[in-house]
């Protein structure tokens, strides 16, 4: 056993366990008013545990915690379906503007007028940019944007006294958030198998679709990468069977300035403004998730929604609206960064992400193909879809070979998603990474598929470099510890 | 014009068509039939950055922030003191452009501020188990009553009409999904039956006011079977009995207060915690401590099979990205402040609105509209309709209360925080007694 420094267990150690009492991190003015009496002690707090530290103790606490982390300014995150482009640094300073950050979501329209401006503007932009007509910028992530959207589909078809259509089509390669959003919803889900080019099976929609469906949630370009391109006459059938078809817009990132959902026939889209438009990802969250529609949807969206009234800004509630979806109008300070990022993109920089988003993926896809299986093999848009089915034969699995990767410096592509892919390895490179960043990322998925072959326990055993090795997580599930306590005995 | 985001140069681009094999981008889109393609769009041009920052100022520079001016408008937005250590923090990139830590090994940082944030909820809550955060308060309110009814089986939520408006409509909105009735229920003989799932409170209420016995109300919900849902707000559990005491089965609340700006709304956090038993009901993320082969403490993403992307249509939740940083924010809010720092202001923020009520009840023309305890916001009725005194008040550089003349008749709701000084409330006293001598 050596006796040198000890490497410090940081997990073990929590601000409650580094407690002290009297320890403060912030001073608060003393009280300036004549003290009221205090209730009668039994509705009093009789004790409240949370850490004392200094403020020292608490920099040093989280910068510590924060070097654990792996994050887009770390390096290449090219994690599936979640577009983990850079984030401008600029935003960050905008949307921390006191102009923005100070006020109240209640206080007197006439303050807020630039607020609200911003709002209208973006309305308008994304309207323009998916080429629908209305839109409602209030669902605070994308999940709660097709709760949205769905329940707008329920209130249309209900005041058209279809209710007779319970039914929502979703396909086998849908995100999660797709087919819960529909039970949500109320809906009961019907799964429409992909064809073997990955694309929609127009014939198990075709014996899906009767009159008792209220809609189809489709991704465009769906979770193996790839556009549909019967996207038209998928459109054609479920209108022509009184039904809706709903987009998730979480990878709009590959058809900016490209091609726009309405055009195709969407009626109802959401967007992932954290993902396209560029806002951090806050370790999972904040995100913003706005809904665009046709116009003839327009009377069910979410209240409020900001109006034009003379040259004033207002908020509006539709004729029809389903209601609020959250206690005030959304995350307006992700919707300042989506703002700033399509003010410096304009029309132009619209397409040079689109283009580099899928050139980019596209060139992975070609570095790649020789080691690893893809399993639709043919052009993909932003991001694109391997299997790990070959390295598997050696024992090692795609989770082995995502944890090898954080040893080669990188983060680890989504894995085991989408569902129809055996041994999953999904990989949005993103616009804003180089062709020297690719090269790095390819060269190590190579020389990982290489040591499969050669020495497969090196990966098997991945990673070796991170803080931590591989966590136990059935003992974390079957014997769930998901707070802190404080020790038997230590009473401090 | 190059976009400053995108690094590849034009000879990037041909060495990687020709990789691909192709000769122009135009073919990787070949799959986009053409008369999808899109035609002019209506952006206004590009900005560079100098101009950018410009425009985004001057748009800020349209708005009037509260910070500038005294402010005593509550309603479920509060503005709180956020020590700098708070911004400090949240604005590492380590933990800002990192996303949901799906690999453990290289997101500790954020798996274990998660499980910070579960333990430190838990302890104002007084509740066994909290998740990761939700949207917002109203959201989480909302899922506590889906929660609710999937516990017990029943199809109908009773709320009660102290409640936020917004919240409840929240809740209605939820509800017309699954289908569920919503009852409001006035607060003095609860009239709960045996199809109610639950009884969702407020406390203090929209008007700032606690239940006088809220036990009583627990009793009641828990001999109809239901659950007792509680929407607290979190400073008042530095001062008040937390929901956990007095029968709450699930607690959830609003933690925009715990180290976030106002930010006109959003973004905001959920606070969602409840009892043990319903552990495995409840939507979102929850972090667990477990560890490495070499025995290392170490905090992953657990009891998956809850949520949407394992469990699809009978996840919980369709709940997936939600509010980690803002969660980030709070937790260490809560561990700047300490056991000592929230108690103390939770204690300014009553007092100084016990002073303030006070005083403007004294005035001629207004008076309280309800009796009993409150903690940092309550209801005046005023000589004049509330949009006329807010109107005034704003001429003299004060932003006012909320105007709940809907609700109560004249009635406007004050909210005072530590952030109000005693001149700052000595000048509104002042301005309502003028403003109410001209009625």
């Amino acid at each position: 056993m050596s006796s040198g420094p000890k490497t410090p267990d940081i997990g073990a150690r929590l601000t409650f366990d580094l407690s002290k009492p009297g320890r403060r991190a912030c001073a608060l003015p003393p009280c300036d008013v004549p003290a009221a009496e205090l209730p009668p002690p039994q509705l009093l707090r009789r004790e409240l545990n949370l850490p004392e530290l200094s403020q020292v103790d608490l920099v040093r606490y989280f910068l510590a915690l924060s070097r654990l982390n792996y994050s887009v300014d770390s390096g290449f995150y090219p994690l599936g379906s979640c577009t983990m482009k850079y984030n401008p640094k600029v935003h960050e300073k905008l949307a921390s503007l006191p102009g923005f950050t100070g006020l109240h979501p209640l206080q007197p329209l006439a303050t807020v007028q630039g607020a609200l401006a911003l709002m209208y503007d973006l309305q308008r932009w994304l309207a323009d940019i998916t080429g629908l007509d209305a839109v409602s910028l209030a669902p605070a992530a994308g999940a709660q944007g097709e709760l949205t959207g769905i329940l707008m589909v329920k209130a249309y078809l209900t005041d058209r006294g279809e209710e007779g259509r319970t039914r929502v089509l979703v396909p086998d390669s849908a995100h999660g958030t797709n087919p819960a959003t529909a039970a949500m919803g109320g809906f009961e889900v019907v799964t429409v198998a992909s064809d073997s080019q990955g694309n929609t099976d127009r014939q198990a929609l075709a014996s899906a679709l009767d009159d008792g469906v209220a809609a189809l949630m489709l991704t465009l370009p769906n979770t193996l990468g790839l556009f549909d391109p019967n996207i038209g006459r998928i459109a054609e059938m479920l209108h022509r069977k009184g039904a809706l078809l709903y987009g998730d817009g979480a990878n709009l990132n590959a058809l900016l300035g490209r091609a726009r959902f309405g055009d195709m026939g969407f009626d109802i889209v959401h967007l992932n403004m954290h993902k396209t438009f560029s806002t951090p990802h806050g370790g999972g969250g904040p995100g913003s998730g706005p809904v665009v529609v046709k116009g003839y949807l327009a009377p069910y969206l979410p209240t409020p929604v900001v109006g034009k009234e003379g040259e004033g800004f207002v908020l509006a509630t539709p004729e029809r609206s389903i209601g609020r979806v959250g206690a005030f109008y959304g995350h307006f300070g992700v919707l300042v960064r989506a703002y700033a990022y399509l003010r410096t993109l304009g029309v132009e920089g619209l397409r040079q992400v689109s283009d580099n988003a899928v050139i980019n993926a596209n060139y992975v896809l070609a570095r790649l193909r020789p080691a690893y299986h893809l399993p639709y093999d043919r052009r993909c848009m932003h991001e694109v879809v391997f299997s790990g089915s070959r390295q598997r034969a050696k024992g090692v699995h795609t989770l082995d070979i995502a944890k090898r990767l954080i040893d080669y410096g990188f983060h680890p592509p989504t894995v085991y998603f989408p569902l129809i892919v055996d041994e999953a390895l999904m990989i949005e490179p993103t616009e804003t990474e180089s062709k020297e960043a690719l090269d790095a990322f390819c060269d190590a998925l190579l020389a990982i598929a290489r040591e499969a072959e050669e020495e497969p326990q090196v990966v098997k055993e991945a990673p070796h470099t991170a803080p931590i090795g591989r966590l136990d997580e059935a003992t974390a599930a079957r014997r769930p510890v998901l707070r802190w306590r404080r020790e038997a005995g230590d009473e401090s | 014009m190059t976009l400053p985001y995108v690094p590849n140069t034009a000879a990037d681009r041909q060495a990687m068509l020709a990789a691909i094999g192709v000769a122009s981008v135009e073919e990787l889109f070949a799959d986009i039939p053409s008369e999808f393609r899109t035609g002019e769009l209506g952006l206004p041009p590009a900005l560079s950055e100098p101009e950018l920052v410009r425009e985004l100022s001057a748009l800020a520079g349209r708005n009037r922030p509260v910070d500038g001016m005294p402010c005593f408008l509550g309603g479920g937005a509060y503005r709180h003191f956020i020590p700098s250590v708070v911004s400090e923090v949240i604005g590492r990139s380590e933990f800002a452009t990192a996303y949901t830590p799906y690999q453990a090994e290289i997101s500790q940082g954020t798996l274990q501020t998660i499980f910070e944030f579960q333990s430190m909820v838990c302890e104002l809550t007084a509740m066994d188990v909290a998740n990761a955060g939700m949207y917002d308060g109203a959201s989480a309110l909302a899922e506590a009553c889906l929660m609710a009814a999937g516990v017990s089986g029943r199809r109908r939520i009773a709320l009660l009409s102290t409640l936020h408006p917004h919240y409840q409509a929240v809740v209605r909105t939820y509800a017309f999904g699954r289908g569920l009735a919503v009852d409001v229920l006035p607060p003095d003989g609860l009239a709960l039956s045996e199809e109610h799932a639950c009884l969702a409170v407020q406390q203090p209420n929209f008007f700032g006011h606690f239940l006088p016995d809220a036990e009583a109300v627990g009793r009641a919900v828990h001999a109809a079977g239901a659950l007792f849902v509680v929407s607290a707000d979190p400073i008042s559990l530095g001062l008040f009995r937390p929901p956990g005491e007095y029968g709450a089965d699930v607690a959830v609340g609003e933690g925009q207060s715990l180290g976030s700006p106002l930010n006109f709304g959003g973004p905001y956090l959920g606070l969602f915690a409840c009892r043990q038993e319903y552990l495995r009901h409840m939507p979102g993320r929850i972090v667990g401590r477990t560890s490495d082969a070499q025995s290392r403490t170490g905090y992953v993403l657990t009891l998956q099979t809850r949520e949407q992307h394992i469990r699809r249509e009978r996840a919980t939740s369709n709940i997936c990205t939600s509010q980690q940083l803002v969660a980030l924010a709070a937790t260490v809010y809560l561990a700047a402040m300490g056991k000592q720092g929230l108690r103390q202001v939770a204690e300014l923020c009553y007092h100084k609105a016990h002073y303030a009520a006070q005083r403007i009840a004294r005035l001629p023309g207004y008076s309280l509209a309800f009796d009993g305890l409150f903690f940092k916001e309550f209801v005046v009725r005023c000589p004049r309709p509330p949009s006329e005194v807010n109107r005034a008040l704003l001429e003299r550089g004060i932003i006012g209360g909320l105007d709940v003349s809907q609700y109560v008749e004249n009635g406007l709701l004050l909210c005072l925080t530590e952030m109000s000084t005693c001149e700052e409330i000595d000048r509104l006293v002042e301005d309502l007694a003028e403003i109410g001598g001209s009625a």
